[in-house]
């Protein structure tokens, strides 16, 4: 069964395209993570998804039921919102509550459900206390529990953890995806944050300027990225301009980097390098000659900065893998050719 | 410090300037003889009784009060479907209607008097208890219209949104979390406009000043054909129903906010 | 639930009941005092239905202009003292704790809920012989018997400040209270004393503020009818007192229409150059 299918999809305001011509099909309890920077669409797809907005074309479906034309209050929904939306005239209690009491659902059972939200959520005891007492973290479990109350067909966030600090991040991700696995309902979250999506995310969706881009496992984003924008907005990379030369070998910045060549009849493409793989040794042969210009030693990781042929390129490496360098020092840069990624496109 | 000294001072000043009077009436108000002396000679709570005895102040008390919690009413009834309506619809053209309920409030008193005197002359209903309700309550509608806007547009979006997403239609959205949210709001819309309209003299003078009297009226009339220590008495109780009134609304709400201090314009 | 444009007449339905009674009970009494004002008196009703200009042409005796020349006067006046009072008290309220800001404003929005007649009657005992202020000059021996400080213009002139200044002061709360601290902190650090920094920094970047206020005032100052009454003498009499006075005492309607007329075209011009220097003010 899919659990979300987006057909066509486009929202136009005006003359700008926010969401142009989105289709993904998401088999049910998978858990998506729509990716990307500021302005690329996603909060207006999640939002069309919700019912919050109309698309101008296209279809959207929850598991195989067509509701582009459904209004949000009967589309079945959990969402959690950036401001968590919780409502400060009702307890914790009455909050989880909401979607039961306007259901007409007998007291016992709003009752019951409650208490056993609130222990999924670790907040047992919560229910009488007034939202504004609680803090950043309680309140964003309360508005997931909200969320979960009524056992949703699509579990919807946006930004949901933006407000917490980062530490406290990091655990709600994981304690978020958990939950998901636990009740194997279809979420979808919106996050600018690619550490996020990489964390909880069955498939990462990377959007930019309203399209998707990209629509994989956050390994397979990372490891192969289908073009420069991808590959530039998941973590670090070196995108390097690539030739082909005469006998066939893809040239790097004047030298030819063995075991790797292009499409036949590709005359110029990028590369992409992510930090951790290029490899630095003495000058030499064989190896793109630079100059170090800073190293950033961050005590887990040491960030060498190597300028080459007016590039500046970036190498990652452990403490334990130490290069011998301080800025100043001619260094030679490896790019071992399974790891480069050529970006076409 | 010599700048915290400065403004000591002059908070001091000002303080002495809006209390003189009102203290000046508070001491009239206590004289033990029908005598408007200050500081007063003897002490007499009578004259605060007298409001409630004397047939013709009580009447005029009850004439207020009765006019002031209809007027109110009828001003929030229609404050709060106008206020509802410009928040929930995109409608550029009705704010037609908030500068209208707005206008009677900015102009000088005299004009929307005289014109409710010229329509109740010309439609024959002057001197009719009623006429005054309807007046003030066009006269007052600014004020709740203010406050409910004010209560509309602190409405986070995000929580209309949230409602629906968990199943509740527009009706269900209104009732459980707009009405909620707006109450502190049409509250002190209905206290402001009760306040002001017990104490508004000369509309309902326009109105209503030949068939009956409201305490004001009453007050301006005793100021012309003799003064009693009573009207200090009723001055005092106004200005401590007033001070009771909006003490409650700063209690229970937040009265910086309403007056502007955060949070966006009244548009 | 998205706010939108309303697609059905039943749509409407919620503005239905408030423009009607908005229509009905404003605009067209309104507009029943504009019609008024062209007719002609009737010294046994209220007035006769006709068309003349009498009670326009009534404006140009020397009387009408002279008392037109007073009210203006007397408003430019009680403007500028209440700003000038309540300008630095309500800049100096807003660095206050917020009990005290709470206090003095559940203190103001008292006063000036107040009656006029309150006020007025307030006023003339303060100021009276009997129980005035003079009694406590002379109980301290600096005055040697007690005297009356009314009927007279300065009586007229206080008793209107004192209505006016809680309307001054929560009507410049606002802009005060929002004015960016950092403003202010920057010009200290730059070296200016608190009270030159006022003058030169919080002054200036609140002027349309201040004229916008100014003209608030005089406007509400145009339309006190009772205090001159109360506290003056007929020579202190303003427009307002005038229409108040033609419209109930001499019964001629349609002249009490035309001075009302003529106020709110005075007044609309004046709200319509304070909304035109608001304008200005957030275009900045």
């Amino acid at each position: 069964m899919s659990g979300l299918s987006l057909n066509d999809v486009t929202k136009e305001f005006g003359n700008f395209k926010a969401v142009d011509r989105v289709a993904l099909n998401v088999p049910h309890g998978t858990f998506v993570c729509l990716l990307g920077p500021s302005g690329c669409g996603k909060t207006t797809l999640l939002r069309m998804i919700a019912g919050l907005e109309e698309p101008t074309s296209g279809s959207i479906a929850i598991d195989d039921d067509d509701i582009t034309k459904v209004p949000t209050h009967k589309r079945d929904l959990g969402m959690v919102f950036q401001s968590l939306a919780l409502f400060p005239h009702l307890s914790v209690g009455e909050n989880i509550a909401y979607p039961l009491r306007i259901r007409g659902r007998s007291k016992d059972e709003q009752a019951r459900r409650v208490d056993e939200l609130l222990k999924l959520i670790h907040l047992t005891g919560f229910a009488d206390r007034p939202v504004a007492k609680l803090s950043g973290g309680q309140r964003q479990r309360v508005a997931i529990a909200r969320a979960l109350a009524l056992s949703p067909r699509l579990f919807l966030l946006d930004e949901p953890l933006s407000a917490l600090d980062a530490k406290l991040r990091e655990a709600m991700q994981v304690e978020l995806r958990q939950l998901q696995q636990k009740l194997g309902i279809t979420t979808i979250v919106v996050t600018h944050d690619q550490r996020e999506a990489m964390t909880m995310a069955d498939l990462v969706v990377v959007m930019g300027e309203g399209r998707i881009r990209q629509a994989a496992a956050p390994v397979e984003i990372y490891r192969k990225p289908a073009d420069a924008f991808v590959a530039d907005f998941i973590g670090m990379t070196n995108l390097l301009p690539v030739e082909a030369d005469g006998a066939g070998r893809a040239v790097v910045l004047g030298t030819a980097v063995p075991g790797l060549s292009l499409s036949a009849g590709v005359k110029k493409a990028q590369i992409s390098v992510r930090p951790e793989d290029v490899r630095l040794t003495a000058p030499g042969d064989g190896a793109i000659s630079g100059t170090v210009t800073f190293v950033r030693d961050l005590g887990g990781t040491i960030e060498t900065f190597v300028e080459a042929g007016g590039r500046t390129i970036v190498a990652v490496a452990t403490p334990r893998e130490r290069p011998n360098v301080v800025a100043g020092s001619p260094v030679g840069i490896v790019l071992p050719a399974e790891s480069c990624v050529v970006l076409e496109k | 410090m010599m700048q915290n000294w400065l403004r000591r001072l002059y908070f001091g000043v000002v303080a002495l300037f809006i209390a003189a009077p009102l203290v000046v009436v508070l001491g009239v108000s206590v004289n033990q003889k029908q005598d408007l002396t200050f500081p007063p000679k003897g002490f007499s709570l009578a004259w605060y009784s007298q409001i409630f005895t004397d047939p013709e102040w009580r009447s005029a008390l009850i004439a207020s009060l009765l006019l002031a919690l209809s007027s109110a009413a009828i001003a929030v009834s229609v404050a709060l479907p106008l206020s509802w309506f410009l928040w929930r619809r995109k409608a550029p053209w009705a704010r037609i209607f908030q500068l209208l309920g707005v206008a009677p409030f900015i102009l000088p008193p005299v004009i929307t008097a005289l014109g409710f005197l010229t329509f109740w002359a010309t439609t024959g209903f002057y001197g009719q208890p009623w006429t005054a309700a309807i007046s003030h309550a066009i006269f007052f509608v600014t004020l709740p219209l203010v406050t409910l806007s004010l209560g509309f547009a602190s409405i986070d979006n995000s929580l209309v949104e949230a409602a629906s997403t968990m199943g509740a239609d527009d009706r269900t959205v209104a009732r459980t979390v707009v009405l909620p949210l707006i109450l502190p709001y049409l509250v002190s819309g209905y206290a402001f406009a009760f306040v002001l309209s017990l104490n508004e003299y000369i509309i309902a003078y326009m109105t209503i000043g030949f068939t009956m009297e409201t305490l004001p009226i009453k007050i301006f009339n005793a100021l012309r054909y003799g003064y009693t220590p009573t009207m200090a008495a009723v001055s005092v109780f106004f200005v401590a129903l007033a001070a009771l009134v909006f003490g409650l609304i700063a209690k229970f709400g937040d009265i910086r906010k309403l007056l502007g201090a955060m949070g966006s314009e009244v548009r | 639930m998205r706010r939108e444009a309303p697609n059905s007449l039943a749509d409407y339905g919620p503005l239905l009941y408030p423009a009607v009674m908005l229509v009905v009970f404003f605009v067209v009494p309104f507009s029943t005092m504009i019609a008024v004002s062209f007719f002609k008196r009737d010294p046994a009703g209220f007035y006769k239905t006709d068309f003349v200009l009498d009670n326009y042409a009534r404006f140009l005796t020397t009387f009408f202009g002279s008392v037109l020349g007073f009210s203006l006067m007397l408003a430019v006046l009680v403007a500028i003292c209440c700003v000038a009072i309540a300008f630095p008290f309500t800049y100096l309220l807003t660095k206050c704790s917020r009990k005290v800001q709470t206090v003095w404003l559940v203190c103001l929005l008292s006063v000036l809920s107040l009656s006029e007649v309150i006020i007025g009657f307030s006023w003339s005992t303060l100021f009276s012989r009997t129980a005035g202020v003079t009694n406590l000059l002379v109980a301290i021996g600096l005055m040697s018997e007690p005297q009356a400080l009314l009927p007279g213009f300065g009586a007229v002139l206080t008793g209107m400040v004192y209505q006016a200044l809680p309307y001054t002061i929560l009507v410049l709360y606002p802009a005060l209270v929002r004015l960016d601290p950092t403003l202010l902190e920057a010009a200290r650090t730059l070296g200016s004393s608190p009270v030159r920094a006022f003058f030169n920094v919080v002054t200036p970047a609140l002027r349309n503020t201040l004229v916008a206020t100014l003209i608030m005032v005089f406007v509400f100052a145009l339309g006190s009818y009772l205090l001159p009454q109360i506290l003056g003498r007929p020579q202190h009499w303003t427009l307002s007192v005038l229409i108040t006075d033609q419209a109930i005492y001499q019964s001629n309607m349609p002249f009490a229409a035309a001075m009302a007329v003529f106020l709110v075209l005075i007044s609309l011009a004046l709200v319509g150059l304070t909304l035109l220097v608001g304008r200005k003010e957030n275009a900045a």
